[in-house]
């Protein structure tokens, strides 16, 4: 437990740091959500109706951002041998690393997400939905990213091949976080969507990091 | 206060190699390899460059399985998870630029099972306590060793893999170096070194790779 925190704390402390990337993840989203009412002019009916997929694709897409520095620099640096002699299992410590990266991308970005989503006129009824969805929904998204960062991780220019390796992956959370935030506009129910959404979220805490694990020990045979 | 790098004993397993065989591409590194190593012993390393120090370390470390042949330890205590009772010192550092060097030394402490608050200490036993609080990436890469090193005294553990300890570190440093190493084995430890640098210690195994059979 002793090393978990430390691995936390160091994480955290690194994402403090300016252009570290956690403050960017959330500008990014910001800038994103900005951009498309100038790419599809005044037409508020369709903004609001396309405002929650586009808000969940932003919300994919900041996550994304970052993700390839995620094991890349403990790797270079050698930090990543010293996890593998640590009393705590690797897959642990990989969590450890997983929920800083949450706690600096995904939960801010759910926070803040209701305020974008009334820049895009949605439906008031869905701002808190809107929240609760990105606030399920993105730990799952971190965690497969963190599947792609321990695959790329001894690639060079491996940021691209991640995004191309992950994006397919977060199809269902997509679906089912997009379709949540539409169904609470509409005044309807969402609890079969929410629930599936956690269902995926909980799949990947338990498969992302024996994966990731696994790819780390088999890129230094 | 005692310097740390002389606190107590420790109980170091006994390694043993048999049979050991390597192939990095389509380069036998080496085969058939055995070694036993007793507590108290220091290994030093030598061989070209390419014939696999590097290599034989990351496998006594157990970052590499071996294409044939065991390495064991024992007695080892159960409780220990792999390669709990090793450190690995390698040419890199294990330190992350961002952090100072007080915070790095605190992180790997913790996360190899030491003790945090000895990390102002081993930072001034390695001659780095000057050097605590700025951040690693402006420190020399003599001066990012000396951090690296302070792990060792902030985590005990009975076994050291040194990769190329000496890189880098002026004469003062290399002395420390042999003064950490002999001390290590003096209270039981086991010490195996890949380097080309005389070490200086009156009872000391041998080991050259890349020999014209290879």
């Amino acid at each position: 437990m002793k090393a978990w925190l430390a691995i936390l704390a160091r994480d955290l402390r690194l994402a403090r740091r300016v252009g570290a990337g956690a403050e960017l993840g959330l500008v990014f989203f910001l800038i994103l959500v900005s951009l498309l009412p100038f790419a599809i002019g005044a037409d508020q009916r369709f903004i609001s109706r396309i405002a929650p997929a586009f808000l969940w694709l932003s919300a994919l897409l900041a996550t994304l951002l970052g993700l390839d520095r995620l094991l890349q620099a403990d790797e270079e640096e050698g930090v990543l041998d010293q996890f593998l002699l640590a009393g705590a299992p690797l897959e642990w410590l990989l969590l450890a690393k997983a929920l800083a990266h949450w706690l600096v991308t995904g939960l801010p970005l759910s926070l803040v997400a209701p305020l974008l989503g009334l820049m895009l006129a949605i439906e008031p009824q869905a701002m808190i939905p809107l929240a609760l969805s990105l606030l399920v929904g993105t730990p799952a998204l971190t965690l497969i990213g963190l599947i792609g960062a321990a695959l790329t991780v001894s690639l060079k220019r491996g940021g691209l091949l991640l995004s191309v390796l992950v994006l397919p992956l977060t199809v269902p959370t997509l679906i089912f976080g997009a379709t949540l935030v539409k169904e609470a506009a509409l005044g309807r129910a969402f609890t079969t969507p929410l629930m599936l959404l956690g269902g995926m979220t909980l799949l990947m805490l338990v498969i992302a990091p024996v994966s990731a694990a696994a790819a780390l020990r088999h890129a230094r045979q | 206060m005692a310097p740390l790098s002389t606190l107590g004993t420790v109980n170091a397993p006994a390694l043993a190699i048999r049979g050991l065989a390597m192939t990095r591409g389509y380069r036998t590194l080496f085969r058939d390899l055995d070694l036993d190593l007793a507590p108290g012993q220091v290994l030093q390393l030598t061989g070209p460059n390419g014939t696999g120090k590097s290599t034989l370390i990351r496998l006594v470390a157990g970052f590499l399985r071996p294409d044939a042949g065991s390495i064991r330890w024992s007695p080892l205590p159960e409780e220990l998870s792999p390669g709990e009772w090793l450190h690995y010192s390698g040419h890199h550092e294990g330190l992350r630029d961002g952090l100072t060097a007080h915070d790095n030394v605190c992180t790997l402490a913790s996360l190899l099972g030491g003790d945090p608050s000895r990390a102002e200490a081993a930072l001034a036993e390695v001659g780095a306590g000057p050097l605590a609080e700025l951040p690693v990436e402006v420190l020399s890469a003599g001066q990012r060793r000396r951090v690296a090193l302070a792990r060792l005294l902030a985590a005990p553990r009975p076994v050291w893999l040194l990769d190329e300890p000496f890189t880098a570190l002026d004469r003062d440093g290399q002395a420390l170096v042999r003064r950490l190493i002999a001390a290590h084995a003096e209270a039981g430890g086991i010490v195996i070194a890949a380097t080309h640098q005389p070490l200086d210690l009156p009872e000391m195994r041998h080991l050259a790779l890349g020999g014209p059979a290879a």
